[in-house]
């Protein structure tokens, strides 16, 4: 078997063994270590992509499987990585890694929602190893369904609600990106002799007719743009993550709203890049607005879990801003966003757990003065929020400022403008989160039953310090994921700029 | 050419002494924390003085002229082919200087918070935070390009925002982190996107072309883009709101008064000797670009510190708060040395403003680190912040007495006390430029030694206080660091500057302009009088005088209510006008129109639902009814 199909067989396989699990203790341990392997599976993944470019292998698509599943519609299953999705497999498995840490206390019907959390995973695999257009949205349609489940089930709050606001506006954008799918694949042969296809490079290569591109970029741009929590579809996103048990904020904000961005990128601007060129500028007004709304947003937020959500919605939206630039720069800018966003993110969800499941609130103005009790979670929280306003030293920063370069190097007026607007995040940025620092970990103890709480345990330490580990050495040393991120962008980049 | 590569351990033994304190301190005694980031400082201090001799004694000009040296370069980030954030270290004039002053102001401060912090909670976490902004303020002083710079720029932001947050259960040190971090950030904005204009215009971030009189910068600068002004002169001038901002210029000095919540060597090492003055550096750094290519841009850095420099002065008559004084000081001798920077021309002798800066930096350091470690004995005598609750100290604190006279001596700008030449040069390059900058500095020049003075009369004379306890001198460890920068203060001024730093990198001889020192020297014994007669015996006098311009008097004790019209700016209309609409609007229009189409969609199907019933006798009737109705139309239908 190839090494990427068993980023999907190992999830299958552990969710089979867990569902042999006698309790509790043997279904953590069996989710664990299916998720370790897949951890290092994907390091492995990591040395051995890096190893084949260093040996001079300048082929696109490494690793490639392929083999007929349907010959008469012409569907494949084809798998495949260039530097782009070997970074975004690496971020799914260490959030996932994470996330079984995270919910290691989950003792309410924990089977199924070690289960669930671990099905979600491999849709996640096979979306960023699929090459073939059905495929990919077959995958994407395993990882969004048993979001439905995991918050209605184990969710807080107004979970029902939640979880059908969530599935409901993710369908939609399924529906926007399955009839953009079928216009692409229907208008993948140009010379009419009938002769269609699923997949990606074949359709690149062939081009679709600007006509059919006008009518259907929009359509998956904006599909995957709901995942993508693009302004104005984002409301999904602070009500979901709110009611979301811990592991599936962390799943959902640091991995799946990836796959927006992710296909954005690799479905609507790759294979349509006249019309993406076109009609770019609507959607560079939105994603700029989601960008500084999202942190004005944030600002006034009282519960943990919205504040993050917020800030989820600027931090994509800086994503989806990056990828409509179209430049190389901005491109690399916009990948290393959404890995920078996905650990971020998910360690914050990460920490509102841990802090939720102490002091049963997540509304900071009931809390207070928390790091003189809990040091740990607090010192990690304070460093996860300097990720978020760009401290350099961690991910955040090298995001966006490869995203703001690449950006003005646009030299028209219009782009210059949205620039500057979505630099002032920055500043927005460092308010909101020096605020909840300031109410939730400083100053006084506000509520005296806090004072006996206690500090983070071993899964909680483990699952928090791999998240952080990833986010510093990527501040510390970008270089190495830049450069392997480049390296396939470059001929998409190319082949881009010499259609237009 | 001698090899530099050296001077990374640097940087690097603070930062290693970060991480280790850092993620093992709490493990030892607090102390070995303390001794681990004093002789690593130690070690640092020494390689500098190393490099100095070096540089400056040993090596001197090449072909009359200081070299640029790259030490090491290293590429960390890429951006595109041309653009690429390098991290590396520059050797050049100002930044063999800044690694003197940084090391030596910051090895006093380590050795003073071995006395100063004793006891505290959190002594290990203050001198792991000291270390890490050591390494950041290092780092910045030897970046070799611009990003690099932005990058630890940020970097001793945070440091300053953790320090000055460093007793954080206070709600107020918490607020004046906050503010800090916040103003600064906003200020750095404007650096960000200087640096892409510049970086985008000139294709480059490294110091070395930008200011290379045949580099892009320089040579690309003609035309007018926006407002009759050039992109250069844009981004310059952009970047210099972000020195504004690191460097308290009006009107974003707002944090720093605030960021004496600070433990005060803190106080002495960030907000008075280090981090303040970068801002200074950063123009500095990029000089000959605002020189030689954007005069505007240097005109805006002129008239900025000059009227901060005033402004700060003119505040810093009234505050009570000892520390608040010298904070205000220390925002207008940063002005002077902005002014003197945009007075400047380039080359030679019309670089006279330049070196001047740049020497005022240099003895500035060291006077008022000295200042505010001397403020620290004296806090830590009495247990107060406030010039009101002191009185007749120098009896009690004679060491303490002796080196802050020295201080208050050397601001004032006694002959032959280091802050005179300094200060010399400051006006005399105003002079040549600009009469009303010149009448400006002269005026501050005045009133600072009457601020001072007001601060060691109601300090050291006046009052007698009841004291709980009876004051008593600090010990050694803290008084050792006075006694050592009070040597600095009277020295560093016969260091031969012009001969060291200079605009162009070529030595060049200055003299002792009488024309201007003699007048300089006036006024500031004048301001000594005034403050004598009203300070040193207790009398009526200043509350006579307050109330007899009782106006300005408020203005000025109130700091011109600068604060609280950022107050209104943030609270009323940035949280109130803007994030609580934006956030209404999210949850009621946004949210609303989504679960407005939910619930269409949901009525509608209740609506129609009913045909579903799943009730066989509803289908059946429904049925027959149905094929009833049918029959019955096709028997009309056919009939006919």
């Amino acid at each position: 078997m190839d090494i990427l199909s068993l980023f999907v067989v190992i999830p299958v396989v552990t969710v089979i063994a867990i569902m042999f699990a006698k309790n509790l203790e043997q279904t953590r341990w069996i989710s664990a270590t299916g998720m370790l392997i897949q951890l290092g599976l994907a390091a492995f993944l990591v040395f051995s992509y890096l190893h084949e470019r260093n040996m001079g292998n300048t082929a696109h698509w490494l690793f490639t499987y392929d083999t007929v599943w349907f010959s008469s519609l012409n569907i494949h299953y084809t798998v495949g990585v260039d530097g782009i999705s070997v970074a975004m497999i690496a971020l799914t498995s260490i959030v996932v890694f994470a996330g079984i840490f995270a919910s290691w206390e989950m003792k309410y019907l924990s089977r199924e929602f070690f289960i669930s959390l671990i099905m979600l995973a491999s849709g996640v695999f096979g979306f960023f190893i699929s090459l073939d257009l059905f495929t990919m949205f077959l995958f994407y349609e395993v990882a969004v369904i048993p979001m439905y489940l995991l918050i209605g089930i184990w969710g807080s709050g107004p979970k029902e609600y939640s979880a059908m606001k969530l599935t409901l506006m993710l369908m939609g954008g399924s529906a926007l990106i399955m009839v953009g799918l079928l216009g692409i694949y229907f208008n993948s042969d140009p010379t009419g002799a009938m002769n269609f296809t699923f997949n990606l490079n074949e359709i690149a290569e062939r081009g679709i007719p600007i006509e059919a591109q006008r009518f259907f970029f929009p359509m998956t741009f904006l599909g995957f743009g709901v995942l993508g929590a693009l302004f104005p579809f984002h409301t999904w996103s602070p009500d979901g993550h709110a009611s979301a048990p811990t592991a599936v904020s962390m799943l959902h904000a640091g991995v799946l709203m990836k796959l927006g961005g992710y296909g954005a990128f690799r479905v609507a601007i790759y294979l349509m890049p006249q019309a993406a060129h076109e009609q770019a500028w609507i959607f560079i007004i939105l994603t700029a607005v989601s960008v500084v709304y999202g942190a004005f947003g944030a600002i006034v937020q009282k519960d943990l879990k919205y504040i993050n959500a917020y800030s989820s919605v600027s931090h994509c939206g800086l994503v989806l801003f990056a990828i409509l630039m179209m430049n190389q720069t901005a491109l690399n800018g916009a990948v290393i966003q959404m890995i920078s966003h996905g650990l971020m993110t998910a360690l914050f969800f990460a920490l509102i757990g841990m802090i939720y499941g102490r002091t049963h609130t997540r509304l900071i103005n009931e809390m207070g003065g928390l790091m003189k009790i809990i040091p740990f979670l607090g010192v990690v929280y304070v460093i996860a929020g300097l990720a978020s306003l760009g401290l350099p030293g961690l991910s955040g920063f090298v995001a966006e400022m490869t995203i703001f370069v690449g950006a003005y190097q646009h030299t028209d007026t219009f782009h210059r403008v949205v620039t500057i607007m979505a630099t002032t995040s920055i500043v927005v940025t460092a308010v909101y989160i020096l605020r909840v620092v300031g109410i939730l970990l400083l100053g006084p103890v506000r509520n005296e039953h806090h004072f006996s709480l206690t500090d983070a345990v071993w899964w909680e330490r483990l699952s928090t310090l791999t998240l952080l580990v990833a986010i510093a050495a990527i501040g510390i040393a970008p270089l190495w994921l830049s450069d392997m991120i480049n390296f396939s962008l470059k001929p998409i980049v190319e082949r881009i700029v010499a259609i237009l | 050419m001698t090899n530099y590569s050296y001077t990374l351990l640097i940087p690097l033994i603070p930062l290693t002494i970060f991480l280790l304190t850092g993620l093992s301190g709490h493990r030892f005694k607090p102390i070995y924390s303390g001794l681990a980031g004093t002789m690593g400082l130690t070690m640092a201090a020494f390689l500098s003085y190393i490099t100095a001799i070096r540089y400056f004694f040993i090596d001197g000009p090449v072909n009359g002229m200081y070299p640029q040296i790259k030490a090491i370069s290293t590429v960390w980030l890429r951006f595109t082919d041309t653009l690429h954030i390098d991290m590396g270290i520059l050797i050049d004039p100002i930044s063999v200087m800044m690694l003197v002053v940084v090391t030596t102001v910051s090895l006093m401060a380590h050795i003073y918070s071995l006395g100063y912090m004793k006891g505290e909670r959190g002594f290990a976490r203050f001198y792991s935070f000291l270390s890490l902004f050591s390494f950041s303020m290092l780092g910045l002083v030897l970046a070799t390009n611009i990003f690099q710079m932005y990058i630890f720029w940020e970097l001793v932001g945070v440091s300053s925002f953790l320090l000055i947050g460093f007793y954080y259960e206070k709600p107020s040190a918490v607020a004046a982190s906050k503010k800090a971090f916040i103003v600064t950030r906003f200020a750095d904005l404007g650096f960000l996107i200087g640096i892409l204009m510049l970086s985008f215009t000139t294709d480059t971030f490294d110091f070395i072309s930008l200011t290379s009189s045949t580099g892009p910068a320089i040579a690309s600068s003609a035309g007018t883009a926006f407002m009759g002004l050039s992109v250069i002169s844009w981004a310059l001038i952009l970047i210099f709101i972000g020195g504004a901002g690191k460097s308290a210029m009006f009107p974003l000095h707002i944090w720093l008064p605030d960021a004496m919540e600070g433990p005060t060597p803190v106080s002495a090492l960030i907000h008075a000797a280090t981090m303040v003055v970068a801002g200074v550096y950063l123009v500095a750094r990029l000089f000959p670009a605002y020189a030689l290519t954007a005069p505007d841009a240097l005109h805006v850095v002129a008239w900025v510190g000059g009227f901060s420099s005033l402004f700060a002065a003119v505040i810093a008559l009234t505050q009570i708060d000892i520390k608040r004084v010298l904070a205000f000081s220390t925002m207008s001798q940063i002005g002077y040395m902005m002014m003197a920077l945009g007075v400047s021309g380039y080359g030679d002798h019309e670089g006279l403003g330049y070196m001047a800066s740049m020497f005022h930096l240099f003895t500035h350091a060291m006077f008022k680190a000295l200042l505010f470690l001397g403020a620290g004995s004296i806090i830590h005598a009495v247990h107060s912040n406030n010039m009101t609750d002191m009185g007749g100290l120098r009896k009690y604190l004679p060491i303490t007495h002796i080196t802050f006279l020295i201080a208050c001596l050397t601001i004032a700008g006694i002959p032959p006390l280091s802050g005179f030449w300094s200060k010399d040069e400051i006006l005399a390059a105003a002079l040549h430029h600009n009469p009303v900058l010149f009448a400006i500095g002269f005026g501050v020049a005045g009133l600072t030694a009457f601020y001072m003075f007001r601060l060691y009369y109601n300090i050291f004379w006046g009052h007698d206080r009841h004291y709980h306890h009876t004051p008593h001198e600090s010990p050694l460890v803290m008084t050792i660091p006075l006694m050592f920068l009070a040597l600095a203060a009277i020295f560093s001024g016969f260091l031969p500057f012009s001969h060291m730093v200079t605009s162009d990198l070529k030595p060049f001889e200055a003299h002792t302009d009488l024309a201007v020192a003699i007048p300089s020297v006036l006024i500031a014994l004048a301001g000594i009088g005034v403050a004598t007669v009203m300070y040193r015996k207790p009398n009526t006098l200043p509350d006579r005088l307050a109330s007899s311009i009782k106006v300005l008097y408020t203005a000025s004790l109130r700091k011109f209510w600068i604060d609280e019209i950022y107050q209104f700016v943030t609270k009323k209309i940035l949280f109130a006008g803007v994030s609580r609409p934006i956030a209404w609007f999210d949850r009621h229009v946004i949210d609303a129109t989504m679960n407005l189409v939910g619930w269409v969609v949901v009525t509608t199907s209740s609506k129609i639902k009913g045909f579903q019933s799943g009730q066989v006798q509803q289908y059946a009737a429904v049925f027959i009814s149905s094929v009833i109705l049918l029959v019955l139309v096709f028997v009309y239908l056919f009939s006919n």
